[in-house]
């Protein structure tokens, strides 16, 4: 074993697959759970067939040209959960709790192919990453197997955490829970697909913190201009029945 | 008649999808793209462009959506 490869390995594998995880356990908690581990389930098959069939060329594979189209999706969708999630607390406050209230009003009872297709293409991507990483360091240093091995670890211990978090994910008021998702999917698009157009983002990776900071704490300033411009209304509208 | 029922469900889907209720939205975030992509040509940072087109954008649409759900 290259404990050397191993720990970088694991160490770069580790904030794609925090990213991997995290839309998992969103979309798993906000919509449904079958939906998706199905996508990140068809996303993992995916990715093992294109790592049996191109190997080592997957270190070429473009990576922006994804991003960019797997950011434009997600903003797009994650931006609608947003304004959704936002009008809903402010209408209705934060108060709903689990089980009381769909989150999304579209979710069909059927299968969920929305959080299907979020799923699948945020593991998928992530994973594409992981896979490019593990070759990239393995041939390197002429250590596939440690690298493989550190990747792998990583998979195993951030996965777990993101079982671990879920429950305590799922005791956010749903209302919250969809404002805070739809800002999570938001900045995860606006990063993939900046970084797709060769953007450079202050603090690289660590972007995605203070962007995330940036789109919650304009979620809540929109709750609260909405709730005012809804007071507004209702007063003016009291004053003409007078 | 099977088949082209699966095709306007599949387009359905990605309407709804990309779109949702309001298309200003995804319109504005397709165009802060496209400027993005002229910034970074022209050597211009451009990181901040479309965090801000999101933000005011979901700012104008909340804006109409408020006054809509007044009548």
């Amino acid at each position: 074993m290259n404990w050397g490869v191993f720990v970088s390995s694991f160490l770069a594998a580790t904030i794609e697959v925090i990213e991997m995880v995290a839309i998992v356990v969103a979309v798993g908690v906000t919509r449904s759970w079958r939906a998706s581990l199905t996508g990140a389930g068809g996303a993992l098959v995916v990715l093992a067939v294109l790592i049996v069939v191109f190997g080592t060329a997957l270190q070429g594979v473009p990576l922006k040209p994804i991003r960019l189209v797997v950011g434009a999706l997600l903003l797009a969708f994650g931006s609608q959960w947003l304004r959704k999630g936002i009008f809903r607390v402010a209408r209705d406050g934060w108060a709903l709790g689990i089980g009381e209230e769909e989150v999304e009003e579209g979710v069909a009872s059927g299968f969920d192919w929305p959080g299907f297709v979020l799923s699948f293409k945020g593991v998928s991507l992530e994973g594409v990453e992981v896979a490019v990483i593990v070759v990239a360091f393995g041939a390197a240093a002429g250590a596939i197997g440690s690298a493989t091995a550190g990747a792998a670890a990583s998979v195993i211990v951030v996965g777990a955490a993101g079982l671990t978090s879920y429950r305590v994910v799922a005791r956010v008021p749903r209302r919250g829970l969809q404002l805070f998702v739809g800002a999570m999917l938001t900045t995860f698009g606006t990063f993939w697909a900046s970084e797709g157009l060769s953007v450079h983002w202050p603090g690289d990776e660590l972007a995605l913190v203070w962007l995330g900071a940036l789109y919650a704490a304009a979620a809540l300033g929109l709750v609260r201009l909405v709730s005012g411009w809804r007071r507004q209304e209702e007063a003016l509208l009291g004053g003409a029945s007078r | 008649m099977i088949v082209w029922r699966w095709i306007r469900a599949f387009l359905r889907f990605w309407v709804d999808f990309l779109i949702g209720d309001d298309w200003t939205v995804a319109a504005a975030i397709a165009l802060a793209l496209l400027g993005t992509w002229g910034l970074v040509q022209a050597s211009v940072p451009a990181w901040w462009l479309l965090p801000l087109v999101v933000i005011a954008g979901t700012a104008l649409s909340l804006r109409r959506t408020a006054a809509k759900e007044r009548g």
